[in-house]
C-alpha cells in the first residue's frame, strides 16, 4: 500500500475482495490519500454509536481500489467525536460528512463547509437520532438554510421544488441564471429522510431485509442482495448457488426495465413520445412476466436472508427465454432509431457534459460514471458469486453527455439480456433458502452490489439478542448528485429535465 | 431515415392499450354516495397532481408505469398536471416526512375546491415500514384528508386507476 502504512487486512466471510481493519484517526488523512494516489475511490462515509458496546463513537469509510473494497473503522472520542476531514481529499465526502454530523454529531474538523444537510427543521443541532440515548426531537421550526449566492448584473435565481412538476421525487434546485443559461445549480435535498436508519435498529433480520429493499424502491434487489450479503457474511453463512444464480437474475431484470424506463423517458423528454411508448410497452410485458412467475412486478421481497423466496420453475424459465429474445431485437430497432434519428442526436449530443477528468476528480460512480469514462464496475472487477462465472462486459463511453449515459443504458440492458439467457441456461439445481444459523454475540458484515445506478453497500451489525443493532445502506447517488450541479453548467435552463434524467438519481436512497 | 423506421415500428406494435377498470368503491376512505350527476356534467375528465410526500419511489414506479401505452389514461379523461392549481385530485404517496409536511400541507391548500385526495400505497396508507418517527409523521391522513385509501406496495397501475376513479365518484370535499 502507498505511504508504507502497516495494515492488517481481514476478508470478509464468503467474499474475498471485502477487506476490514481498523484506522487510527491519526491515520485517516494519510490512508485516504494513499488510496487517492493509487488511483481509488472513496465510496461511503458513515458513523455508528458504539458507546453500549464500550466504544466511544466509530467512524466508518468505504474505499474502492485495486484490491476490492476496503472497509475502515476509526474509533473516535466519546466526549469529542471528531476526525479530520476528508472532503479535500474526495469531494464526494462532503455531503455524507454533514448528514453524519447531523444523525450523530461526529464532527470533521477544518471541513470546508460545515452547513446541515439531512436536517431541516424537524429536531435541532445538539439532538443526534442515531445516537442510542436520542429520545423525542426537539423540532427547530424555521428551516434556515444558506445557499451559496451568485452575484452581478443580469443575475437572477429559479428556485424549484420541493413538489416538482413531474412525477418525480422531492427536492430542492436553485438555479443561478444569466437569460436562460445556467452559471449555478445548487442542491438542497434531504425532503425525503424518514429515519430509515433509526427505523433499522432493534428489528429482527427478516423485516430489516424488507426495509433495505425500500431504501430506494427501483433498487430493490441490489439493496436486498447487499444487505442479506452483509447479514450472512456477519453470521459466516453460506447461502445454496441455486439462491445466489437467482439473484443475480433479479438483479439484472431490475437493471434491464430501469434502463428501459429511463430510456424511454429520454425519449420523452426530447418530445419523442414514440420512445416513450415503446420502451414502456416493453418494460410492462416484463413487469407483468415478473408478476406471473415471481408474484411481484419489481421482484419485492424475493430475496431474503439466506437465499430467495421464489424459486423458478421450468415454465417460467421458457417465458423469460422468449421474453429476453424478442427484447433484444426490439431494443435493437429502438437504439436504431435513437441514433439515426437527428432530433434525439441533436439534444442528447454535448449536453450535460461531465469531463472524464471532473468525474474521477469528484468519485463519479456506477453508470453515469461508466459514461465519463470511470471504469468501474463490481460485477466485472470484484465479481461475486455467480457474477465469478458469467464474464460480464463492461459497458464504456467518454464523451460523458447525455448521449452518452443513454448509449451506456443501451449497451448495459442488451448485456443484462445476454447474463439472463445464461443464467436460465446454467441456473444450478438445488434449495433455494437456508436457515441462517443463531447468533448470542455482537456480528457485523458488509454487503457490496453492482445496482443498475451503481454500487451499493449495506452496513450491518447484529446485537447480543439477534436483532439489529446498526444498519447503513448507502445508495452511489450521495457521490453523483454533485456531479449534476456541474453536468448542468453552461447549459440551458430547458435543459434540465432531460439532464436530470440522464443521471436518474435516487432522492430517497440518500436521504434516508 | 429515422421516420421511416419509426413509421414501420409503429405498424408492427400495433394497439396495446387495454380496457379500464371500473372505479372500486371499496377503496373509499369512509362510506359515500357514489355521485351521478358529477359524472353526468364532467364525465369522467380528471387531473391528477402527484405529490411524493417522501416515498421510497416504489409508487412512483406504478404511476409511471399507469402512464404507459397499456392503459391508455388520457383516452379516458385522466391527466396528470404539473401544478396543484391545475388539479382536481391530488395522489400522495410515501409516509409524510417531517421534512415535506409544510410542503404538503401547501400544496393540499394550493389545490382549488373540490378537491379529492387519494393516499397511494402501503406508506401513505398507514406508515407502512416507515411508521411514525422523529422524522415520519406516518400515514398521510394524519396530515391532510383522505378520501381514497389504496393500498399496496406499491399498488398495481390498474388498481390506481380504480381508485382514482372511484374518488370521482364522490361528492367532493369543499374547504375542508
Amino acid at each position: 500500500m502507498p505511504h508504507r502504512i502497516d495494515l492488517t487486512l481481514l476478508p470478509q466471510h464468503g467474499n474475498g475482495p471485502i477487506w476490514h481493519f481498523d484506522l487510527g484517526a491519526g491515520r485517516l488523512t494519510a490512508f485516504a490519500r494513499g488510496i487517492q494516489e493509487e488511483g481509488g475511490q472513496l465510496l461511503a462515509l458513515w458513523g455508528s454509536d458504539d458507546r453500549h458496546l464500550g466504544g466511544g463513537f466509530a467512524l466508518h469509510t468505504a474505499y474502492l481500489a485495486s484490491v476490492g473494497l476496503i472497509w475502515a473503522e476509526t474509533r473516535l472520542d466519546e466526549r469529542e467525536p471528531a476526525y479530520p476531514d476528508l472532503a479535500h481529499i474526495f469531494p464526494q465526502a462532503d455531503r455524507m460528512q454533514r448528514a453524519t454530523r447531523d444523525l450523530l454529531g461526529l464532527r470533521a474538523t477544518d471541513a470546508q463547509d460545515d452547513r446541515k444537510w439531512l436536517r431541516h427543521g424537524a429536531w435541532g443541532a445538539e439532538a443526534f437520532p442515531l445516537r442510542k440515548d436520542f429520545t423525542s426531537p426537539s423540532p427547530e421550526g424555521v428551516d434556515a438554510y444558506p445557499f451559496v449566492r451568485v452575484e452581478g448584473q443580469g443575475v437572477h435565481e429559479i428556485p424549484v421544488g420541493p413538489i416538482h412538476a413531474g412525477v418525480i421525487e422531492p427536492g430542492h434546485f436553485r438555479f443561478s441564471v444569466i437569460g436562460d443559461r445556467v452559471l449555478k445549480l445548487e442542491e438542497r435535498l434531504g425532503y425525503t429522510h424518514k429515519g430509515t436508519e433509526k427505523r433499522f435498529e432493534g428489528m429482527d433480520v427478516a423485516t430489516g431485509a424488507r426495509l433495505a429493499g425500500r431504501v430506494s424502491g427501483d433498487s430493490h434487489s441490489a439493496f436486498t442482495w447487499a444487505y442479506c450479503m452483509a447479514v450472512e457474511s456477519a453470521l459466516a453463512a453460506t447461502p445454496p448457488a441455486r439462491a445466489l444464480w437467482l439473484r443475480a437474475l433479479f438483479l439484472e431484470i431490475e437493471r434491464l426495465v430501469n434502463h428501459l424506463g429511463d430510456l424511454g423517458y429520454l425519449g420523452n423528454d426530447v418530445a419523442l413520445g414514440f420512445g416513450f411508448n415503446q420502451f414502456w410497452r416493453i418494460k410492462e410485458t416484463w413487469l407483468r412476466a415478473c408478476k406471473d412467475h415471481f408474484g411481484h412486478r419489481y421482484l419485492f421481497d424475493c430475496i431474503v436472508p439466506g437465499g430467495v423466496a421464489r424459486d423458478l420453475r421450468p415454465e417460467a424459465a421458457d417465458t423469460f427465454r422468449r421474453l429476453t429474445e424478442s427484447t433484444r431485437r426490439e431494443l435493437r430497432e429502438l437504439l436504431d432509431i435513437y441514433e439515426e434519428h437527428a432530433g434525439v442526436q441533436d439534444r442528447f449530443t454535448g449536453t450535460g457534459i461531465v469531463s472524464p477528468a471532473i468525474a474521477a476528480r469528484m468519485g463519479l460512480m456506477g453508470l453515469a460514471g461508466r459514461a465519463s469514462s470511470q471504469a468501474w464496475d463490481a460485477r466485472v472487477q470484484f465479481p461475486p458469486p455467480p457474477y465469478d462465472e458469467l464474464d460480464v462486459r463492461m459497458a464504456l463511453e467518454r464523451s460523458g453527455d447525455v448521449a452518452a449515459r443513454a448509449r451506456v443504458r443501451g449497451s448495459e440492458a442488451m448485456e443484462s439480456l445476454r447474463l439472463i439467457e445464461v443464467i436460465l441456461a446454467r441456473l444450478p439445481a438445488g434449495e433455494w433458502a437456508r436457515a441462517l444459523p443463531a447468533t448470542d454475540e455482537l456480528r457485523q458484515g458488509l454487503g457490496w452490489v453492482e445496482g443498475w445506478r451503481g454500487p451499493v453497500i449495506v452496513h450491518v451489525r447484529i446485537g447480543k439478542d439477534g436483532r439489529l443493532d446498526r444498519v447503513h445502506p448507502h445508495d452511489p447517488s450521495w457521490q453523483n448528485w454533485p456531479l449534476l450541479e456541474l453536468g448542468i453548467l453552461g447549459n440551458i435552463v430547458p435543459d434540465f429535465p432531460l439532464i436530470n434524467k440522464s443521471f436518474n438519481l435516487s432522492y430517497s436512497g440518500a436521504d434516508l | 431515415m429515422a421516420s421511416h423506421l419509426i413509421l414501420s415500428k409503429l405498424w408492427k406494435t400495433g394497439i396495446v392499450s387495454e380496457p379500464p377498470p371500473e372505479a372500486d368503491p371499496s377503496l373509499l376512505a369512509e362510506v359515500r354516495a357514489l355521485n351521478g350527476e358529477i359524472l353526468r356534467v364532467f364525465g369522467r375528465a380528471v387531473v391528477v397532481r402527484h405529490v411524493d410526500a417522501g416515498s421510497c419511489n416504489g409508487c412512483e414506479l406504478e404511476i409511471h408505469a399507469l402512464n404507459g401505452p397499456h392503459y391508455n389514461i388520457e383516452g379516458i379523461g385522466v391527466k396528470f398536471a404539473a401544478s396543484p392549481r391545475h388539479a382536481d385530485v391530488l395522489l400522495v404517496t410515501g409516509p409524510c416526512t417531517a421534512n415535506l409536511e409544510t410542503a404538503l400541507r401547501r400544496t393540499f391548500e394550493a389545490t382549488p375546491d373540490p378537491k379529492w385526495v387519494v393516499a397511494l400505497g402501503e406508506c401513505a396508507a398507514t406508515g407502512g415500514l416507515f411508521g411514525e418517527s422523529y422524522a415520519s409523521r406516518g400515514r398521510i391522513a394524519n396530515v391532510v384528508p383522505v378520501d381514497v385509501v389504496v393500498p399496496g406496495c406499491p399498488p398495481e397501475p390498474r388498481q390506481i386507476l380504480a381508485g382514482i376513479l372511484a374518488a370521482v365518484q364522490t361528492e367532493p370535499r369543499r374547504g375542508a
